[in-house]
């Protein structure tokens, strides 16, 4: 058994285990400090042999024909996410209540585990069918979790497009995938193994006809699990009423496996099938920045805000994808950690403060940063790593995915324009951001100022994550190094 | 041994469990079943070890086919009889109070064999390649159900779905009959085999032949459950007891596909028949895809929630059919595989779903969803067990369902990239989207709602030849849902 394996395998045997009777949050803790410690150790192999290669290569061949993996290993880009699972899963199970209310909280940790494990198999898989099978797996704990721990008068309804959406989003990818590896396949047999296809592709590339007919599924399929515009609708009141652990793992995480599958699968077997979309994408995800990004700002309760604005920034990552050159896809990777580990902070806090406050919205908040200073500082940290302040890593990653728009000898075309009205994203971010933390923190105390603040096992997590997005911040080659050159690969 | 002991063998079965009646109390008639299972276990151990694989494929006075779809479909009628006798003996609490007075069983003995002789119907379909045989084996097995559908005999539902059964049944029968004489009137041969040389030898008009097609067609589509010969499925599977709902929805079906299949290879093979035949093939997928999954999504009962479900899966196995006997090749496993595949894992998560309600049935005494509301918490293995069944009937990956699904998408989507035929693809793909609304529906229930009627619920007592089928079945759908190879190579 591979190291990568165990990491995989740790959360379901929890699982399990949990679901035998073992004492639920005792076991998922020590999981998540397992699978934190090891996944430090895969990240720092990765860092000392360079992130080019696969390592923690696993196979097993479950089915010949069509050729059928059980296949694992991890690469940089991998790596970083695999790495960023390990640490939001470490704090969501930190940050999660004793006792989740109704009945055992046996469940409630079964579904963290499954979850996790769902992330660390999708990111690791080096087969197109277990890619799909483990992100899909995550599906029905998402959904129990909503629909049973989640808040709100519309959690039933939400629980119910968050399915729905995810289901149908990963259909049309299934038909995409099918399409893909029958067309795809070399002559000797059918085969998922992304690396033979990849093979396949440079020998024997499909029509550009072809790979633009089965791009599109792809697209739409992985940017519905990504809430790509106009597929955005399920996220943030999914957000709002899912507990902050799920919150945490699913736009943290989960989310980045649309991206992902965009920046292994999609782009890499059908480059001229990308070609084709590019104008359609870059609309698109002008539209997650500036509409979402206008609908983030008048939002009027904190935890809409922060599903909105998660959904927003998706676009910035997109931009990093259609620049097309090894500096922007750079970007999107080191953007995609950042903006995990900063949403996973902020829902973490936001879910710290709806346990002391009867409500979230604006309107009826102020002047907590009296009662809970250390909230409120950790709120600023998290609220401008997401702005995108120099300092932290997403600030790292913008840059980097704006530089890469005009880098080489390029000229000025749609990329250069679209990257222009994205700069006013940055803006927007700024005004509900700051805006949001003025409301809460500071002015007048309207109410509830006697709340406490933290507590001190919360506290870890919150300064685990503040500090990696500072360090990520300022040695954003730690990422960066390791990314491996996607765009020499094609 | 030859391979017709088999179902000699069963209705030999079925006679001494008859006789076994006479000699037991009245008391307690849970003997004759365990009876049946440890029987029907010996036989498939035989079927298993003595007969099956055959060096080549047999036959036997022009009538009796033994081939590896035969064997298939024989296994999983003995599996799925089994099964049902295990269910039935569960349910005997539900049995007494419909059939008897008091607290005598002396009503439910027939219940045990009546499974059993329509196995024995089962089985010998799997082996008809002639007309005659496949008629005379219908008949046997829809017989035994006519019975069993109306078996609670003072159950107003019971008795509605039986007449409705019967009814319904015996037309399409009519419909069966009047297709056969057609085949035999423009060929002059019962044998599939030698209609397909007729056939092809190009004599008849298409026309002719089309209208005795469509008339088989009917007669076998009202088997299988597909639009627009489904109407029963709701109230007969709503009006039986769960036992007889989960043995019509699974070995009704299957029979009926190998039926279908064989039926349907002589008319397909033939190019100028292939077009008409398909085309009517795809609408009756489609109708039978959008029916199914959108009637389902309103169900409040479990059953009849299933019963939509049971038509729509018919629809998924319909998907292949286009692909038999094509020009182009189909990588991957080929439709027949497929659909031998859906049907096994079918029989698996279903039974599944079924053992955990009848169960859950004996226990509450409601078929409602509500009835499940709670489970989460008053039956922690049992709601797992149904959200392992149910996933998998959702077909959500690392599951048998999933798999199934898959390579019938596989099929028909290679298809459609050679004939066109993307409708289907696409109708499918929302019927099964659709699917996850009503499946998590069931979960839902179990694990959200927080039972209205809990504590007044008595205790869900679970027999150990149950729990252990419960404990096997789950397995086997997440084993087979992460390693398929196994169960796909029975198929090939």
């Amino acid at each position: 058994m591979s190291f990568i394996e165990l990491i995989i395998i740790i959360p379901i045997v929890v699982a399990v285990a949990i679901g035998c009777g073992g004492p639920a949050r005792v076991l998922s803790l020590l999981a998540a400090w397992a699978n934190l410690i090891f996944g430090v150790v895969v990240f720092a192999v990765i860092l000392f042999k360079g992130g080019d290669g696969m390592h923690f290569q696993s196979a097993r061949v479950l089915l010949d024909n069509p050729e059928l993996t059980l296949g694992f290993a991890v690469d940089g880009m991998s790596g970083v996410l695999v790495l960023l699972t390990v640490i939001v899963t470490f704090c969501a199970v930190s940050m999660s209540p004793e006792n989740p209310g109704k009945g055992s909280g046996k469940l409630y940790y079964i579904s963290l585990m499954l979850i996790a494990a769902g992330a660390l198999g999708a990111f690791c898989a080096t087969d197109l069918f277990f890619l799909y099978a483990f992100h899909e797996v995550a599906l029905i704990p998402t959904f129990l979790m909503i629909g049973i721990y989640g808040h709100g008068r519309e959690k039933v309804a939400t629980a119910w497009k968050i399915t729905i959406y995810l289901g149908v989003g990963s259909l049309i990818l299934l038909g995409g995938f099918i399409a893909l590896y029958v067309n795809l396949s070399p002559s000797g047999g059918l085969t998922f193994d992304i690396s033979k296809l990849a093979t396949a592709q440079g020998q024997d590339p499909l029509s550009a006809e072809v790979q633009k007919w089965i791009f599109l599924p792809l697209l739409v399929g992985f940017g519905i699990l990504v809430s790509l515009f106009p597929f955005h609708s399920w996220a943030a009141p999914a957000y709002a009423s899912a507990p902050a652990p799920v919150a945490m793992l699913h736009a943290g995480v989960l989310k980045k496996f649309g991206l992902y599958g965009i920046l292994r699968v999609a782009i890499p077997l059908l480059p001229e099938g990308f070609e084709a979309w590019k104008g359609l994408l870059l609309v698109l995800l002008l539209g997650n920045i500036l509409y979402v990004g206008f609908v983030t700002i008048s939002q009027r309760y904190l935890d809409r805000m922060l599903g909105n604005s998660s959904v927003m920034h998706m676009g910035y990552i997109f931009l990093g994808i259609a620049c097309c050159n090894s500096i922007g896809w750079g970007g999107a990777v080191l953007m995609m950690f950042a903006h995990g580990i900063s949403i996973a902070l902020l829902f973490a806090l936001c879910g710290s403060l709806r346990e002391r406050l009867d409500t979230l919205e604006f309107s009826r908040l102020g002047g907590l940063a009296g009662s809970m200073p250390f909230l409120a500082v950790a709120f600023g940290f998290a609220a401008f790593a997401s702005i995108g302040l120099p300092g932290f890593a997403n600030f790292a990653s913008e840059i980097t995915i704006f530089f890469a728009a005009f880098s080489g000898e390029r000229g000025f075309g749609h990329l250069q324009i679209a990257t222009i009205l994205a700069l006013w994203g940055v803006v927007i971010s700024a005004v509900y951001m700051l805006r949001a933390y003025r409301k809460i923190f500071q002015g007048e105390c309207i109410e509830q100022s006697q709340a406490s603040d933290l507590v001190q096992a919360h506290r870890l997590p919150v300064v685990l994550m503040i500090v990696i997005l500072l360090l990520t911040g300022f040695f954003p080659n730690i990422i960066l190094n390791i990314i491996p050159n996607l765009f020499g690969a094609l | 041994m030859f391979p017709y002991y088999l179902e000699i063998c069963v209705v030999v079965l079925g006679v001494l469990m008859l006789c076994m009646e006479l000699f037991s109390g009245r008391r307690s008639r849970g003997k004759i079943a365990m009876s049946g299972v440890v029987g029907l276990g010996v036989i498939l151990a035989l079927m298993i070890f003595s007969v099956c694989p055959p060096g080549d494929d047999l036959q036997y006075w022009g009538i009796y086919y033994y081939d590896k779809w035969a064997a298939f479909y024989k296994g999983l009628a003995l599996l799925a009889t089994l099964l049902v006798l295990v269910m039935a003996r569960e349910f005997a609490p539900v049995f007494k109070h419909y059939t008897s007075q008091d607290e005598e069983e002396s009503g439910l003995g027939e219940f045990y064999c009546l499974p059993v002789f329509v196995c024995a119907g089962l089985m010998w379909m799997a082996s008809a390649k002639d007309l005659v045989t496949i008629f005379v084996s219908l008949e046997l097995v829809t017989m035994g159900f006519y019975v069993l559908v109306a078996f609670l005999r003072r159950n107003v539902g019971s008795l509605e779905a039986g007449v409705k059964y019967l009814v319904l049944g015996a037309l399409s029968t009519g419909f069966l009959v009047y297709g056969i004489a057609w085949t035999y009137g423009v060929s002059g041969t019962f044998s599939l085999e030698q209609l397909g040389d007729v056939l092809a030898s190009g004599d008849i008009s298409v026309g002719v032949v089309m209208f005795a097609f469509a008339l088989l067609l009917v007669g076998i589509g009202f088997k299988i459950a597909v639009v627009p010969f489904q109407i029963w499925v709701p109230d007969v599977y709503q009006g039986a007891a769960m036992p007889v709902t989960a043995y019509l929805s699974v070995a009704s079906k299957a029979a009926g596909f190998i039926v279908l299949l064989r039926v349907i290879d002589p008319f397909l093979a033939v190019p100028s028949l292939r077009d008409p035949v398909v085309y009517l093939i795809v609408f009756v997928t489609c109708a039978t895809l959008i029916y199914g999954n959108l009637a389902a999504i309103s169900q409040k009962n479990i059953k009849r929630l299933l019963a939509y479900s049971s038509i729509a899966h018919a629809g998924f196995l319909l998907m292949a059919l286009p692909a038999l006997r094509g020009t182009g090749t189909i990588h991957g496993p080929g439709a027949e595989s497929a659909i031998a595949f859906y049907l096994a894992g079918y029989l698996l998560m279903t039974m599944l779903c079924f053992l955990v309600l009848t169960l859950v049935r004996v226990a509450t005494d409601g078929e409602d969803l509500a009835a499940l509301e709670g489970l989460g918490r008053r039956a922690p293995l049992l709601a797992f067990a149904m959200l392992v069944g149910v996933a998998s009937l959702a077909g959500i990956p690392l599951t048998v369902g999933f798999f199934g699904k898959f390579f019938l998408f596989n099929i028909a989507i290679q298809n459609a990239m050679q004939s066109g035929l993307w409708v289907v693809v696409f109708v499918a793909v929302l019927g099964a989207a659709t699917g996850f609304y009503y499946y998590f529906k069931i979960i839902r229930a179990m694990y959200w709602e927080v039972g209205v009627n809990e504590g007044g619920v008595s205790e869900i007592r679970v027999g150990r030849v149950a729990m252990l089928c419960i404990w096997v079945l789950m397995v086997a759908v997440l084993f087979f849902g992460i390693f398929p190879a196994s169960l796909l190579g029975l198929t090939f």
